[in-house]
């Protein structure tokens, strides 16, 4: 991987950017230097926010300063002990029948497939975490596979429920509140992104593998029940 | 040591609870939240004799009245130019006052600003969410939003005596509307136009305002090229620019990703002044390197501690006492 570029962010922190373009080498680039600096923290080091192709490192600027954190991340990164992944596998349940404002037909209508076939694409997808963004647990995961890849919608529909299962081009989200999207809406998911555990409240750790499994919605009934 | 109970008889809308927030959450989605003018919200606690991580109520310019049901406290109202009333006394802010049962407490926008800090002396009981009673106002978690009809209650409240009266104002001695910040980190999207309207462009302020940001009026900032930008992390303070070349400041409840350009971010202690403008006020930016932008904030800061250190006393103190005669300078200069 070639060195990154940095960028100053105000007076408080710095964006360290891999590349310009989404893939999974940039992303695992951006992670592999997330664990590094949660391993060995820089005098002044606040938080780090892993995104697609950039790192955002936000620093104490009483203590600190761009040039110092440049160089801290560059030895971080001649570091190969930084190379090793850790990752789990997490579990995303998901029901595709009796959705509210499903896209599903819309989906399949566009993509010239059957909405059993979407269905089982957006299954066979491999995919992980790649950043969180927008709102609180919102999980930015790829890759949903080609076949079922189509650009967001032209405007948005407002008030899509928490636990809705989006898709647009190669990006994959579970909603966690409700608000508006122009995403397409295939599924809802019974499983708890913001798991409501203050000791552990996010389901997912930035680049974990995620599989979703489908689900009956008699299941998914016991399950959202089972859960309140 | 008693406990307080205060009924909301009048909420006008972005009155929320909030501490110092919750940080080291970005990488989940979660923005820090917590005051929209951070400083006012450390000197109102510190003032009240708290901590500075304490849970206040945030008051918009839409207004605040609450009923005293039962109990006394001291508080301390600081940030902005507000009216307060309690009982038959009527001050602005900033002071440090007290209520008691049957008393009326009206806080109202005054001369200047957008948000004050009502801080008592005592525990504002609130929900915690991730570790803060913090509102992120696109989620409503929380300690949440003060609305008509709900009650306040502060537990373990007392009277501090020695804290009332006047709280000697930190002021800037720069223009109100004079923006510190720093290009980037996208300026090179931008051709060299738009580079110079943000930097010698008058912008003002409009309704567009809210806990998320605030969007801006004036000169167009057109992004060169057609932007397909990969989403990347969002600090308090980022100049976002949409598609159609308005710029939008991010603020405390930002989401903390997104695919837009940012032309500039504001230095992080002007975001405090920033915020107490009002919608339709002028507002310039002093694009100022990235080194220069942190030698401004620590010698801004060195006065600040000294201020705050005095104010943190309480009256009666000699830090206080040489404050208040002008002594110790309340005045943010320039390196």
């Amino acid at each position: 991987m070639a060195q990154p570029s940095f960028r100053a962010v105000g007076d408080h922190a710095l964006l360290v950017e891999f590349g310009d373009k989404v893939s999974k080498e940039t992303n695992q680039a951006v992670h592999r230097l997330d664990r590094g600096l949660a391993a060995h923290p820089f005098n002044g080091f606040i938080e780090s926010v892993p995104a697609f192709v950039n790192i955002l490192i936000d620093f104490d600027p009483l203590q600190t300063d761009h040039k110092s954190v440049e160089a801290s991340v560059i030895e971080l990164l001649t570091d190969s002990s930084n190379n090793e992944t850790a990752t789990t596998v997490r579990e995303v349940l998901v029901c595709y029948e009796s959705v509210e404002n499903s896209d599903l037909e819309e989906v399949a209508r566009l993509t010239g497939l059957s909405t059993e076939a979407v269905i089982n694409a957006h299954l066979a997808g491999d995919y992980s975490v790649y950043m969180y963004g927008f709102a609180p647990g919102y999980a930015y995961m790829a890759s949903v596979p080609e076949e079922i890849r189509l650009p967001r919608k032209k405007s948005a529909i407002r008030g899509i429920a928490a636990g809705s299962v989006l898709i647009a081009g190669p990006q994959c989200l579970v909603t966690t509140i409700t608000m508006p999207t122009g995403w397409w809406i295939i599924g809802k998911s019974p499983t708890l992104i913001l798991t409501g555990d203050d000791d552990d409240p996010f389901l997912f750790d930035v680049g974990d593998p995620v599989n979703f499994r489908r689900i009956g919605l008699d299941d998914y009934h016991t399950i959202k029940t089972g859960a309140q | 040591m008693t406990d307080v109970s205060l009924s909301v008889t009048h909420a006008g809308p972005l009155v929320t609870i909030q501490d110092s927030g919750r940080r080291g959450l970005a990488r989940f989605g979660v923005p820090r939240s917590g005051p929209m003018d951070r400083n006012a919200f450390d000197i109102a606690n510190l003032a009240i004799g708290n901590s500075s991580k304490a849970t206040v109520i945030e008051v918009s310019a839409g207004g605040l009245t609450l009923d005293c049901k039962s109990g006394e406290a001291s508080f301390a109202v600081y940030g902005g130019g507000f009216n307060v009333s309690v009982g038959s006394q009527k001050f602005s802010s900033c002071r440090v006052s007290r209520i008691e049962a049957g008393q009326k407490l009206v806080i109202q926008p005054g001369p200047s600003g957008n948000w004050t800090y009502l801080a008592f002396a005592g525990n504002i009981v609130a929900k915690q969410w991730l570790g803060s009673a913090a509102t992120h106002s696109m989620s409503g978690f929380g300690g949440g939003s003060v609305h008509s009809g709900s009650t306040i209650e502060v537990r373990g409240a007392d009277i501090r005596d020695s804290r009332e009266g006047e709280i000697p104002l930190l002021v800037s001695e720069r223009p109100p509307g004079e923006i510190d910040a720093v290009l980037g980190p996208q300026d090179r999207f931008f051709a060299e136009e738009s580079i110079d309207n943000l930097k010698t462009g008058s912008f003002n302020l409009t309704n567009a305002f809210d806990r998320m940001g605030v969007r801006l009026s004036g000169p167009a900032l057109i992004p060169s090229a057609k932007l397909d930008m990969p989403s990347e992390p969002i600090v308090r303070g980022s100049i976002q620019v949409a598609g159609d070349g308005v710029a939008t400041v991010l603020l405390s409840d930002h989401q903390t990703a997104g695919g837009y350009p940012k032309i500039a971010t504001v230095v992080s202690d002007d975001i405090d002044r920033l915020v107490q403008l009002r919608p339709q006020d002028k507002l310039a930016f002093n694009v100022i390197t990235a080194e220069d932008a942190l030698k401004r904030i620590r010698a801004r800061h060195n006065v600040r501690v000294k201020y705050i250190e005095a104010v943190a006393k309480g009256h009666g103190s000699l830090p206080f006492r040489l404050l208040n005669e002008n002594l110790i300078s309340g005045v943010v200069g320039e390196p």
